[in-house]
């Protein structure tokens, strides 16, 4: 099985602030905006070397996206970022009329995504994200694994022609895909070949579904391991091909069930070629304070997990 | 030197396009729209350098103008049609099922001269704030030209916009509110009241004039004030005055003609009031 070799923790909002500093520097259409957590986001590179191409939002997103819309009309190419509750559910609308209906080349930079927001507890934590954003016409969604993919993702949504939602995190994670990565936006990346079981994760459940693999692997399972780093549009022939070949499918994600990866996966299978699917996402509840990690454990949302998801998915073959 | 007659003409055909747009449709909203009449005809065939020749959305090297209360689409039609950036004939599609003239404003059907799509309120005042910054980074010296509803200035997004545009000095913009005192559910000032209007514009840094908005001479006049006023570190918004259903006897000074068209014989009543002077389309 092919070996994955963490080069050393980093968050993947630092792959964003990279990105976006590389973009700065080579594309002068790339305009940022930020509301009021700049330091957060890892934003104050490009903020301090294009101050006339950043704009200061304050405590006020509804703004800030349909500034960032009437930027983009003379063909700037705006990232707009906060956390990511507050550019979603925050601004539902503004985003639907002001991006997707109009069209516009907005990119929303979706930081602290998830539970492992962490100690700042639910109303910070959004796990309904995804889905909000998968139902949009016109939306592309993108949850990049880890700091190197954050970075290409990042690069790849300014080249991108349309609105892109970019979900990424607060905490150190794992880094342990290439740097300096080509980022395709819409293609699925299989980190490991298997026959057993499929696991299709996003985000920082990557790197969860790799060490569970490895567990499998001793268990005589073979897991197939593919990276929905593009949520929508999905890449359905990899789902499609990969649940052909093994027969069982585990999910794994940072969300909710409902609209999350998990159901749509679940769904595309049902229509095409159903077969087994576990889930492995949180089940109609909000988050609470606690670290990162303590939280992913207490909500089910780590290797072990998935470990037990796969075995269930196998023992359901018929 | 402006021919104000002309412009009186104009407008006067604009709120026969309305009226019949609106009741061709069975529905639509023709309060708002004939409030704003005069001075948004006088935007489009006076002020703004603006032409359908060429026209994009990224309206380089035009003025622009941006509807945050997308109900008054069928004036934005209207002026559109009328200056011809599509045919007068396709104004009788509105609201119709595969019309480009949408309830509300659209982009998604490619309709010339519209830049955003609006209807959701509180919107388009941000939009214009981006679109003029969108001008500055890329050295244009022209302007953004933004409409409001009073009733939609109880939005907290507008008041927003209002911070936002005076903190970053978006002075190549001037935003205008149809100020007709009139909302859905009754008088603006019943509904939620918006106080000292001008002063409030005041006091989040902006420029404010308050003029009559259906004299046109006082219009053009508020225009040219109001762009001397532009450029010199702070945004602009003009509060006309007006009355809501203007040039209809039975529909003015009232909310209740906001959103409901005119049966066919009100239609013929009303438009009995209001000379053609263009031709109907």
């Amino acid at each position: 099985m092919e070996k994955f070799v963490n080069t050393g923790n980093k968050d993947t909002r630092s792959g964003f602030g990279a990105g976006l500093t590389e973009l700065g520097r080579t594309d002068e259409r790339v305009v940022a905006l930020c509301a009021d957590l700049t330091g957060s986001l890892k934003m104050n590179t490009f903020a301090k070397e294009h101050p006339d191409r950043f704009f200061q939002c304050g405590i006020a997103e509804a703004d800030m996206i349909d500034v960032a819309a009437g930027l983009s009309l003379s063909g700037k190419i705006p990232f707009a970022g906060s956390f990511a509750n507050f550019v979603t559910s925050r601004v539902y609308d503004q985003i639907r009329q002001g991006i997707c209906y109009a069209g516009t080349n907005v990119k929303i930079a979706a930081s602290h995504a998830g539970i492992t927001l962490g100690e700042d507890g639910a109303t910070h934590q959004v796990m309904e994200d995804i889905g909000m954003m998968r139902m949009l016409p016109h939306m592309t969604v993108i949850n990049p694994c880890d700091y190197n993919q954050t970075k290409a993702a990042t690069i790849a949504a300014a080249a991108w022609q349309g609105p892109v939602y970019l979900r990424f995190g607060r905490p150190s994670v794992p880094n342990f895909t290439p740097e300096n990565q080509k980022f395709e936006i819409g293609k699925a990346l299989r980190m490991t070949e298997g026959r057993d079981v499929s696991i299709f994760a996003t985000g920082h459940l990557v790197w969860e579904a790799l060490l569970a693999a490895e567990e499998l692997e001793k268990k005589g399972i073979s897991a197939e391991v593919i990276d929905i780093h593009t949520i929508k549009p999905l890449d359905t022939e990899a789902v499609l091909a990969s649940a052909a070949k093994t027969g069982a499918v585990v999910t794994a994600e940072e969300h909710l069930i409902a609209g999350g990866l998990g159901e749509l996966i679940a769904g595309v299978l049902s229509r095409n070629t159903p077969c087994p699917v576990e889930i492995v996402a949180v089940d109609d509840l909000f988050g609470q304070s606690g670290t990162p990690a303590a939280l992913m454990k207490q909500y089910g949302l780590d290797s072990e997990h998935i470990v037990s998801a796969a075995l269930k998915a196998v023992s359901r073959k018929r | 030197m402006t021919d104000i007659n002309k412009l009186t003409d104009i407008a006067s055909q604009v709120r026969r396009d309305i009226l019949r747009m609106v009741t061709q449709a069975g529905c639509g909203h023709p309060g708002g729209s004939m409030s704003s009449t005069d001075f948004i005809t006088a935007l489009y065939f006076d002020i703004m350098k603006q032409s359908p020749e060429g026209w994009s959305r990224s309206g380089k090297g035009q003025d622009m103008f941006i509807l945050s209360a997308g109900h008054m689409s069928p004036l934005l039609y209207s002026v559109l049609a009328r200056s011809g950036y599509f045919p007068t004939s396709e104004l009788g599609t509105f609201r119709h099922l595969g019309s480009r003239l949408q309830g509300h404003p659209s982009t998604e059907f490619g309709l010339p001269g519209v830049y955003m799509p609006s209807g959701s309120l509180g919107q388009g005042l941000s939009v214009a704030c981006g679109a003029a910054l969108g001008k500055r980074l890329d050295g244009e010296d022209n302007t953004v030209y933004v409409l409001c509803g009073d009733g939609e200035s109880e939005e907290g997004q507008i008041w927003e916009a209002a911070m936002f545009a005076a903190h970053h000095k978006v002075d190549n913009l001037i935003a205008m509110t149809d100020w007709n005192h009139q909302q859905i559910d009754g008088t603006v000032d019943s509904v939620i009241g918006l106080g000292d209007l001008e002063s409030k514009w005041k006091a989040f840094g902006w420029e404010c004039i308050c003029a009559d908005g259906h004299d046109m001479k006082a219009i053009l006049d508020t225009f040219a004030a109001a762009k001397s006023l532009s450029r010199h570190g702070k945004p602009v918004m003009i509060l006309f005055r007006t009355v809501m259903g203007k040039g209809v006897d039975f529909m003015e000074g009232t909310n209740e003609w906001h959103g409901k068209a005119p049966s066919p014989e009100q239609c013929e009543k009303a438009l009995a009031q209001i000379k053609e002077t263009l031709g109907d389309y």
